[in-house]
């Protein structure tokens, strides 16, 4: 493949440009005992040195294979640089996977080395290391508990680092033949291994070349104009594909500083403090930053609800059209909405963290448009797109300007899309993976000779070109009526209420639509506190009748718009009722991106499945949870089920916009 | 927990553990102690002895006097009979903050801070008696005075690290779950750096997990900064988990005194938990 980089083609050599062009602005930031601490590029330069040094000297070489296990901190992004310096393949792995889960992972990836953030993450691996016999060495990041593990195999990342150095300044050959074995990398290697969450089946490896990462991150910082001022905070799980690109591809790329938070539970605290200027984040995050804010605002003073909802109002009515620059809005509201923005947006902006937001970006869902026109008609540049990891995250994203809450925008730079007859999207690009580790039959399932990808999601090119995904393409299915099913799309319009977390649609081969519901705890105890409506647990919450009441009402709101849009209005729900029991991933119900795992749950819930189908009014049942630590409990119930009202079709009426 | 929890590093506890003169060093020594208030006896005629770098229990059914002995330890009360030996030096009166200044710290049954104040100030305050300027200094904030607190407000800050406290450092504790003010607690403990920390009761009234996060602590605590813990516990399996030795307690006597399955099943211990027929 040609070099398309003019220089550099794997991601030490941008590290290495970096530290030359960069050198001292800030390339990384970590909170730590309550102050932000940086590192410069040629400070970091010196850090992932002295690590990938310190590896070398306990035998990492070429083509090795690296776990790297943990939250957000810097000494775990210097460990993908490291080892891709000496031409090792760094797999990230879901920190919060539990060590079963984590075993198929490392046994199929043939790790030799695992870099882990903490005493959590040891003690996991030592559960699981009899089964994974090419498990050499465990480098952990963390010292807490671990002063008396004496494992010969375990190495404190530090010592590693001050052997490296020791190394380095005995010997200066040492540090030339480091930079020629970065200089042996090339764009068409192995760079990392992901692992896909899998709603489905066993974990795949995707394998990406640095001129899948590269050339992707090149063109996203192209198309949103990124550069070495940019910053960002560094949140999302390490072996997810987005974070990868986001804190690590686009950072080395584009030269912008990453920002890791203290721990997992100050992320908003320091994402004020730091006020990235690019963010993105799942439409739950978003979901959850404004029902948190609506939470507040509910326990306010009169005169400040007051202030609040009046300019709320006018950025409704003006905010997203001053943003998308239109012209004919009038001196008035233009003033208003100045106002406001002194008085309520900036003020609101400045405790999201969104101040200095250049570019914001949801994914991963549909984020429901009343959310999504919120944020924009506050001034911030929230944008959506579309991605997977097999195409190094970039398939479509909307342009500045081109916005529109039920599209996910026009195809990426270097990006083409093909809709096949069935319905599911395809596309072709320079970030589509390699293959899969170790399975020429998924990977030859998925991706065609001539370089197009199956998406497995169902959509549509509209009439400006943007693209519109309606569901998975498989999970699109037919009442026994003939009527289209397509179940994440009924969720998704149940899941806009914020007092429903998740939704689980039923109907495929059925004679109706039914849904299951799990009630959102923090809007619906607040509801229930002002309502003076006690409960004990949030199994009888869940059960209360006036909590069916409400979720009754959610239904019948979205059968009134299933109806008016005449494709999916015969899928118009039923029957619903509320979960005793909040989805989890610890017992398999979501995966750990927090998806649905539909197979599983209609297994888990066959009892309430038949209730909803056979007119029963209730019925008594006993659910196996697992808990954190791995033990295993039961929460049994007497769950309602409900019946709902269901509307004529307009079929006249266009499909709402 | 795992295979790590029950090894002590390098110190042999096995040998001369019933005579109380065990062979690692003593760091406190309670001989011959009776403590009355008027009538009532709350503690007679107690002797034992904590080692430095050890886990050492005291349990006991309700009443048996076991916070009273950790407030004579501590200086709260003043015992009628009997002695205290702390790092080689013997008293018979002394006061808390004396207690405080020479390495004990301690924590309570029902959480004492200061409920108004944040996490930050809480464990501060377990440093005041480290702080050596005076008032007029700290008041003008410069000098000495800046470099102290800077030097202070580190140790804090290694604290809330060590404990995972960072996301509630600036909240009020008033607000916070029961289970996060015994982590402040603890806190404001160990930023006194103490060579012996009493802990009353850490664990009561925590769910399971809270329980295992607070164990988890209670370890690292002994093993990272060496310090020596003497816990009062009702939950037997933490007690099991954790201790090295346990002492119990019985209506102000001492029933038994060893490793923590030599107590359990000592028929006396399982007859004051249990009760006997009369």
């Amino acid at each position: 493949m040609a070099n398309a980089t003019g220089g550099c083609d794997t991601f030490p050599k941008f590290l290495l440009e970096n530290a030359e062009k960069f050198g001292q602005r800030p390339a990384m930031r970590h909170k730590d005992f309550g102050i932000w601490q940086s590192w410069t590029w040629r400070e970091m330069l010196a850090e992932i040195r002295n690590l990938s040094v310190g590896l070398q000297s306990i035998g990492l070489t070429r083509d090795d294979k690296v776990a790297i296990v943990g939250g957000n901190r810097p000494v775990l992004y210097w460990s993908f640089c490291a080892v891709q310096a000496l031409g090792g393949v760094p797999i990230p792995v879901y920190a919060d996977a539990v060590a079963d889960e984590m075993v198929y992972v490392l046994q199929h990836a043939e790790v030799r080395f695992a870099v882990v953030q903490d005493q959590e993450q040891v003690d996991k691996l030592l559960s699981i290391k009899d089964q994974l016999p090419k498990l050499e060495y465990i480098i952990y990041d963390w010292q807490r508990g671990l002063g008396d593990y004496d494992e010969p195999f375990l190495h404190h990342v530090q010592a590693l680092q001050r052997d490296g150095q020791a190394l380095l300044e005995s010997d200066p050959a040492i540090g030339q033949k480091w930079l020629a074995e970065i200089d042996k990398g090339k764009g068409e290697d192995l760079s990392v291994m992901l692992y896909t969450s899998g709603t489905t089946g066993k974990p795949k490896g995707v394998m990406l070349s640095y001129d899948n990462l590269v050339i992707s991150s090149l063109n996203a910082n192209k198309f949103d104009g990124f550069d070495y001022s940019d910053e960002i905070i560094a949140y999302l799980p390490l072996a997810w594909v987005g974070d990868h690109i986001f804190s690590y591809g686009q950072s080395l790329t584009a030269g912008y500083c990453v920002c890791c938070p203290e721990s997992p539970d100050t992320v908003t605290e320091n994402r004020r403090e730091i006020a990235p200027t690019y963010f993105f984040a799942p439409p739950r995050v978003f979901e959850g930053l404004l029902t948190d804010i609506m939470v507040r605002m509910e326990d306010a003073g009169k005169l400040k609800q007051k202030m609040f909802h009046y300019f709320l109002g006018v950025a409704n009515r003006v905010g997203e059209r001053i943003l998308n620059g239109e012209k004919d809005i009038s001196l008035i509201d233009r003033l208003l909405y100045r106002i406001g923005d002194f008085l309520v947006y900036g003020p609101l902006k400045n405790r999201l963290g969104m101040t200095r937001m250049k570019v914001g970006y949801t994914a991963g869902e549909a984020i429901g448009p009343e959310i999504f026109r919120f944020y924009r008609s506050l001034g911030l540049n929230l944008k959506q797109l579309y991605g997977q990891t097999e195409a190094s995250v970039y398939i479509t994203a909307q342009p500045d300007g081109q916005i529109s809450a039920d599209t996910v925008g026009t195809p990426s730079p270097d990006v083409e899309i093909e809709i096949t007859d069935s319905g599911e999207v395809l596309y072709r690009s320079p970030g589509v993976f390699m293959g899969y580790y170790k399975n020429a039959k998924a990977t030859k399932d998925t991706k065609s000779k001539d370089g197009w990808v199956k998406t497995g999601d169902a959509g549509f090119l509209d009439a400006e070109g943007h693209l519109r995904i309606i569901d998975r393409a498989k999970d699109v299915g037919r009442l026994n009526n003939g009527s289209m099913f397509p179940p994440k799309y009924i969720e998704n319009k149940l899941k806009f209420f914020p007092n429903i977390k998740e939704a689980v649609a039923l109907g495929d081969g059925r004679d109706y639509a039914a849904v299951m519901l799990n009630i959102d705890l923090q809007p619906v105890a607040n509801w229930a506190e002002r309502n003076n409506i006690a409960y004990a647990s949030y199994q009888e919450l869940a059960n209360h009748p006036l909590v069916y009441k409400m979720m009754g009402e959610h239904v019948d709101q979205v059968n009134k718009d299933l109806a008016s849009e005449e494709r999916v209005a015969g899928a118009q729900i039923h029957r619903f009722l509320v979960l005793h029991k909040e989805l989890d991933a610890d017992d398999g119900e979501l995966t750990r991106t927090m998806k649905v795992r539909r197979s599983l749950i209609n297994e888990r819930y066959d009892d309430l499945i038949d209730a909803l189908y056979d007119g029963s009014e209730e019925k008594f049942v006993n659910t196996e949870v697992v808990f954190e630590d791995g033990r295993k409990g039961n929460i049994s119930a007497t769950v309602k089920i409900a019946d709902a009202k269901t509307y004529p079709a307009e079929s006249m009426k266009e499909a709402a916009e | 927990m795992n295979a790590h929890d029950s090894k002590i590093h390098g110190m042999d506890l096995s040998s001369g553990r019933n005579d109380g003169i065990a062979q690692g060093d003593e760091l406190l020594k309670v001989e011959n102690v009776t403590l009355r208030f008027g009538g009532v006896t709350a503690i007679e005629d107690i002797s034992f002895n904590i080692l430095k770098g050890e886990v050492r229990a005291i349990i006991g059914p309700n009443g048996a006097g076991k916070t009273s002995m950790l407030n004579v330890i501590n200086g709260f009360y003043h015992p009628q009979e009997g002695s205290i030996t702390f790092r080689g030096e013997k008293r018979s009166r002394m006061r808390p903050y004396e207690a405080a200044a020479s390495g004990i710290a301690r924590t309570f049954q029902n959480v004492a801070l200061f409920t108004g104040m944040s996490t930050l100030d809480n464990i501060m305050s377990g440093r005041s008696l480290k702080m050596k300027q005076n008032f007029l200094t700290q008041m003008f904030y410069f000098g000495p005075a800046r470099n102290e607190e800077i030097e202070h407000r580190r140790r804090v800050e290694e604290i809330i690290d060590f404990l995972e406290i960072a996301h509630i450092r600036r909240q009020p504790v008033g607000k916070l779950p029961y289970g996060l003010q015994k982590r402040v607690e603890l806190g404001r403990a160990l930023a006194l750096e103490p060579d012996l920390l009493l802990l009353d009761e850490p664990m009561a009234g925590m769910n399971l997990e809270e329980k295992e996060d607070m164990s988890r602590f209670i370890i690292d605590v002994n093993r990272q900064f060496g310090t020596t813990i003497a816990l009062i516990e009702h939950d037997m399996g933490v007690v099991m988990d954790l201790a090295d030795r346990v002492v119990v307690l019985d209506y102000g006597k001492k029933i038994a005194d060893g490793e923590p399955a030599e107590v359990q099943s000592s028929q006396e211990v399982i007859d004051a938990y249990l009760g006997v027929p009369h």
